[in-house]
């Protein structure tokens, strides 16, 4: 961007919160169920009906809040916010308005090399609205008629919404990046933007560079990946400036994002201003958590990234980069730490489990904790190396086989006889065959090119099929040719 | 006490009458000037409350129990197309 002009972004993300039922009734929060399966009198809003709130909802709540530093509110109130939409049963949508959950808290991000802290405004918790389906049209424009699918209503979402802070479209992005992996990491949140258990809205506005008073703003919808976060936000960037720079007017008003053509389109709406008519949920009393409550589910938060990070750069002195891979998935941080209990070389281990192990999980699309390797196998291996019992090469086999197999180290070794060749005759043999075969090479090498020399270790390690210790190898190689 | 009444009947999705619009405005500024009685009483020393009874933290352990009778529900689909609710076009 320009330096012209000053680009101010806040967020208002909703999360999806892991629990088992909905927000206010029992029915199952399971995605993806046949239409219309998890649904009930409360969700659908009958005459009569009395909600419930979830008290894992509220926990969860209470949890993010915490880590996202923000201050947990004495008394938090329902309310009902009045409209008209067909995925909205009730024809209100009971949401925390006056009084949230939590305030004025923050997330630290890193852009570039640069940290910085986005403030958070305030932390709610909602009930999300049912899923429309649009006849004949891949969008609400130009479809005839809808379909809705009510299994969706009802489930908890967090609202945390950001304060002005972020001051790009790259910001953006790596704010929703940081929230997910920490509300992954706290266990609040599968957060995927492409299922939509994490989603963003953004209001942008651009104001002249040194100017204090913000521009009007549009709001950005429809971003469902990071890239669409990304995307939508750098053209509605483009448009903010073209449509100033010509001397003309922001409308305030809600862009939907157009993830085909990556550009912006205006909502057209008949809807006059908004007038939700909010008043307290007369069925749901306040919410008045207490010290001892927080303090106890605080103390199920666990070590968080940031603090995780610092810990394994004092305790096991691994580089910045290793770090932060083997800091994003906390299921991993967790394997090393285990690892290490039983063999102490800590960047040995995490170079493996970031290297061969996360290729292996990757490509089975696993996570670390459903897989046959457990921290005392791989502990196993990496000490076989360490005593020169095997080679690396002849490791990462064993490792791929226990993977594959589940068989222990010792019963894989036994069976294809990989330790390494430690009887010297033996590999004196091989060095022997190796020179005979390889004339040519040998010739090259007797003329002074050196470095022809790993060429014949490369087949002394074939010939032993990598049982064979490379330096000894170079050693044998360069004594008989001496 | 003067009130929209047009901005409230749209609100509600309502086509009045003019003479309706003339009734209803009527009757709710009378009711809205009933409820005005209770700024009379001094409430200065008296905290906001949002429920009118003394109760906080009711909730409910995050158990899942379907419900045995969702044709019970679907019934009141004016139309159904695939187990779902077919509704007009929302946007105009």
């Amino acid at each position: 961007m320009h330096s012209k002009y000053e680009t101010v972004i806040g967020l208002e993300t909703h999360a999806q919160l892991l629990t088992e039922s909905k927000m206010f009734c029992s029915c199952s929060t399971k995605f993806g169920s046949k239409p219309n399966t998890n649904i009930c009198p409360v969700c659908t809003g009958q005459p009569g009906v009395l909600p419930v709130i979830n008290k894992k909802a509220i926990e969860l709540a209470i949890k993010t809040a915490i880590a996202l530093n923000c201050r947990i509110e004495k008394m938090s109130v329902f309310a009902r916010k009045h409209y008209f939409y067909p995925d909205l049963p009730k024809d209100f949508q009971v949401s925390q308005y006056e009084l949230p959950l939590a305030t004025g808290g923050f997330v630290e991000i890193e852009v570039e090399g640069k940290k910085q802290k986005i403030g958070i405004t305030r932390i709610h918790l909602e009930e999300d609205a049912g899923k429309l389906v649009h006849k004949g049209a891949a969008r609400i424009m130009g479809a005839g008629e809808s379909l809705v699918d009510y299994n969706r209503t009802g489930v908890p979402l967090m609202e945390i919404v950001t304060e002005p802070d972020i001051r790009s479209p790259l910001e953006a992005k790596v704010f929703m990046e940081t929230l997910q992996h920490l509300l992954q990491f706290i266990g609040v949140c599968d957060a995927k933007m492409e299922e939509g258990s994490l989603r963003c809205d953004a209001n942008l506005s651009l104001r002249p560079a040194g100017e204090t008073k913000l521009g009007t703003k549009t709001e950005v919808k429809n971003m469902n990946s990071f890239r669409a976060v990304l995307k939508a936000l750098e053209a509605e960037e483009k448009r903010h400036a073209e449509v100033l720079n010509e001397g003309g007017k922001i409308l305030q008003e809600t862009r939907f994002f157009d993830d085909i053509n990556e550009t912006t389109i205006g909502m057209r709406s008949k809807e006059f201003a908004h007038d939700y008519r909010y008043f307290p949920e007369p069925d749901l009393v306040p919410v008045e958590p207490d010290h001892q409550w927080i303090e106890t589910i605080k103390n199920t938060l666990g070590e968080l990234p940031e603090a995780k990070s610092e810990r394994f750069f004092n305790e096991y002195s691994l580089a910045a980069g290793i770090n932060k891979i083997l800091i994003s998935d906390k299921l991993k941080a967790d394997f090393f730490e285990r690892t290490v209990k039983h063999f102490n070389k800590p960047e040995m281990i995490a170079n493996w489990i970031i290297g061969d192990i996360a290729a292996y999980l990757n490509e089975n699309k696993k996570s670390i904790n459903e897989i046959s390797l457990t921290p005392e196998k791989l502990s196993e291996i990496l000490k076989l190396i360490d005593n020169g019992t095997i080679t690396g090469k002849i490791a990462k086999n064993i490792l791929l086989e226990v993977l594959g197999t589940g068989k222990t180290v010792q019963d894989i070794i036994k069976e294809q006889g990989l330790t390494q060749i430690s009887d010297e005759g033996e590999l004196v043999k091989i060095v022997g065959d190796v020179i005979k075969n390889n004339p040519k090479q040998v010739d090259e090498f007797k003329s002074g090119k050196d470095t022809v020399i790993m060429f014949l270790v490369g087949q002394v390690m074939k010939a032993s099929k990598g049982r064979a210790k490379p330096d000894k190898a170079q050693e044998l190689l360069r004594k008989a040719l001496g | 006490m003067k009130i929209d009444v047009e901005h409230i009947a749209r609100l509600a999705r309502l086509g009045l009458s003019d003479e309706e619009k003339k009734l209803y405005g009527e009757q709710l500024s009378r009711i809205l000037e009933y409820a005005e009685t209770l700024n009379k009483l001094p409430t200065e020393n008296i905290a906001p409350t949002t429920h009118a009874i003394p109760m906080k933290n009711v909730l409910r352990e995050d158990r899942m129990v379907p419900f045995p009778d969702i044709e019970a529900i679907m019934i009141n689909a004016p139309q159904e197309e695939s187990n779902m609710f077919l509704v007009p076009r929302i946007m105009e």
